[in-house]
């Protein structure tokens, strides 16, 4: 194995280059696109102004700006604070939410010694065969692999859940340490919120767990596959599974993100919220994680219920419209039907666009949630988490058991 | 107190909610129909469909569409400017007589009707004995000013004025905000009211 591809394949790297090139970009630049998108949507101009001389491009620099502001800004420390922990708390609000990253496959597997050629599945799929000259040459191009997923585990999205879970105790904690009466109650309110949220969230996917019988997102991509009436969101075992589970888990993960309409932690007229006594780039990462969740919420729903970086009617080996799976080797490979070559490099950039492409969106539209409704209530939030997302989901699970329990018979 | 409950007793009409029966011992006990939201209406999925289609078509308009199509209606500030009305208010100047003095005699009006008494004036002796008295100091500071235009009013020889249409610029320093004497008579111009009458010798002019 060439020793650059097993650098390349490091999962230490490959952490860093997805939270270094796609997240921490995404996330700042949407600290941004959230002030300028709001304003469109309310017949605002917003932030337009940062520039490089001539070059504007619509105020995007302005995150740059924020960036340096709240680096250079004062961090002012209260002085009855809990020294350890206030310091503390915006790491522990930050760390997990780049951690669960791991989990997400991002891209393709790239084989780059058939960078240029068409990738040919069948004989990828089927292994070292043959001779052994052809099994050396199956090695010599098939073993350098680089797979755009950091950490390929069985209990996949269930280290999603334990993670992420981790991240409130960011803002319990930060409340706790301010010794502010606001503070505390927002924390409070952040850990009340997150448990009423985090059940069901964790509930309404397991539908789809059990219908494809895997918790491993890299492993859910490839069973989506390339063909959309396959996708997650529109997976119909005699009921509207994926949609359902969708809207369902789309709710809880903005309750768990805790933003507007369920901004209760923060209650901005009120109570501020449990980073009300942090100032400057402390403050900044509370607002980063915010942000990072958004991403990571995103690419959790684009990889279970968009296909992840599928492009519709594109294989590994080009485009192809309604042709037959076969089964090799134990793996599914799409062959015949209507077929377009396509190099494997492009197959790789397209595929890495599709993905970037669907979290973008993703974060749009939760961007435009965020702005278009307002408030719960505390007493709604919770009817809304306990009664309605709750025996719902729950309700999914059963639909999903009983269509799996009919699929067998 | 009272009469505001007998209004409530008969008040069975209108946007309250809908009287089944009333009690005849005591008309102020009466049973409603209470109006819970429907199932569909607490799932808040008809409601927020209905919102984000608003919001997405602003965003769509205002995004893709030329500047005059869109509903923004901002005004890009240094680079456009609203007209502000004939009469608006802007920064202070001192106006000129036609041997380019100025037109103050110091009568301290002025500083007297001021209500944030901002300005300060030193009066000195003039030679001119139909004038007597010329400001040696002048200053306004236009932090403290309110911009009420009292000041204009209460001139008797329009010597002060507040049509530059300029606003008081942002500064770093308290002081750099104060308007001295040089600086108000740059901003003035020659007044064409005749000042002084006809004159100290009009009595002689009889
Ligand atoms: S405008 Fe009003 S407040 Fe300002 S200087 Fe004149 S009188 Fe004083
Ligand atoms: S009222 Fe006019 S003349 Fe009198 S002090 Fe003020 S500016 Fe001078």
């Amino acid at each position: 194995m060439d020793i650059v591809y097993a650098i390349l394949d490091n999962a230490a790297l490959k952490w860093a280059v997805l939270v270094l090139i796609m997240v921490m970009p995404l996330a700042s630049l949407l600290t941004w696109a959230e002030r300028r998108q709001s304003a469109m949507m309310q017949d605002r101009l917003g932030p337009n102004r940062a520039n490089l001389g001539p070059l504007k491009i619509w105020g995007i620099l302005h995150f740059i700006a924020d960036a340096v502001k709240m680096i250079a800004k004062e961090d002012f420390i209260p002085g009855s604070v809990h020294r350890g922990l206030f310091a503390l708390a915006p790491i522990l609000a930050l760390a997990p939410v780049l951690v669960a990253f791991a989990i997400i496959p991002f891209g393709p597997t790239v084989y780059p010694h058939v960078m240029g050629d068409v990738l040919n599945t069948y004989q990828l799929a089927s292994g070292p065969v043959g001779d052994a000259a052809q099994q050396a040459a199956w090695a010599a191009t098939y073993d350098d692999s680089i797979r755009a997923q950091v950490f390929q585990i069985e209990f996949g999205l269930i280290f999603y859940f334990a993670i992420l879970t981790l991240a409130n105790y960011g803002g319990t904690i930060a409340g706790w340490a301010s010794y502010n009466k606001w503070a505390l109650l927002g924390g409070l309110r952040s850990s009340s919120q997150m448990m009423s949220y985090e059940v069901s969230m964790g509930l309404s996917l397991m539908g789809m767990f059990l219908i494809w019988g895997t918790l491993e997102p890299g492993a859910m991509v490839q069973l989506q596959g390339s063909e959309p009436w396959k996708w997650g969101v529109v997976l119909w075992p005699f009921v509207p599974l994926g949609l359902v589970a969708f809207i369902l888990f789309f709710t809880a993960a903005i309750a768990e993100t805790k933003r507007a309409p369920f901004d209760i932690p923060e209650g901005e007229p009120e109570i501020i919220g449990y980073f009300v006594e942090y100032s400057g780039i402390r403050w900044g990462m509370f607002f980063l994680a915010e942000f990072i969740e958004i991403v990571f919420i995103s690419a959790v729903i684009t990889t279970v219920f968009f296909g992840g970086y599928q492009v519709p009617f594109l294989d590994p080996d080009g485009f192809r419209f309604l042709g037959d799976w076969v089964t090799v080797n134990g793996q599914q490979v799409h062959l015949g039907g209507y077929y377009l070559p396509v190099p494997h490099g492009a197959v790789v950039a397209l595929q890495f666009g599709a993905f970037a492409i669907k979290v973008v969106l993703l974060c749009w539209l939760q961007l435009l949630i965020r702005w278009t409704l307002p408030r719960f209530r505390a007493d709604q939030l919770m009817n809304l988490g306990w009664k309605v997302l709750l025996p719902s989901s729950l309700g999914l699970i059963m639909v999903a058991a009983l269509a799996k329990l009919v699929s067998f018979l | 107190m009272a009469g505001g409950h007998a209004h409530d007793a008969h008040d069975d009409h209108g946007d309250g909610p809908e009287v089944l029966s009333v009690s005849d011992k005591n008309p102020r006990v009466r049973t409603i129909q209470v109006k819970r939201p429907t199932p569909a209406e607490s799932s808040y999925l008809a409601a927020t469909a209905k919102g984000l289609g608003v919001t997405l078509k602003h965003f769509v308009k205002n995004t893709f569409s030329r500047r005059k199509n869109t509903y923004i209606e901002t005004i890009e500030y240094p680079e456009q400017k609203f007209e502000y009305p004939e009469r608006f208010r802007g920064l202070h100047r001192l106006m000129h007589r036609d041997d380019g003095a100025v037109r103050c005699v110091a009568c301290m009006c002025c500083p007297t009707v001021c209500p944030a008494h901002c300005i300060t004036i030193v009066p000195a002796q003039t030679d001119d004995n139909g004038i007597e008295k010329y400001p040696a100091t002048f200053e306004i500071d236009e932090l403290r000013c309110v911009v009420c235009g009292l000041c204009v009013e209460a001139c008797p020889c329009d010597a002060i004025r507040m049509d530059t249409g300029i606003h008081a610029k942002p500064v770093e320093e308290r002081h750099e905000a104060i308007m001295t004497k040089d600086l108000l008579l740059e901003l003035g111009a020659r007044s064409t009211a005749v000042q002084g009458g006809e004159g100290a010798d009009w009595r002689g002019k009889k």
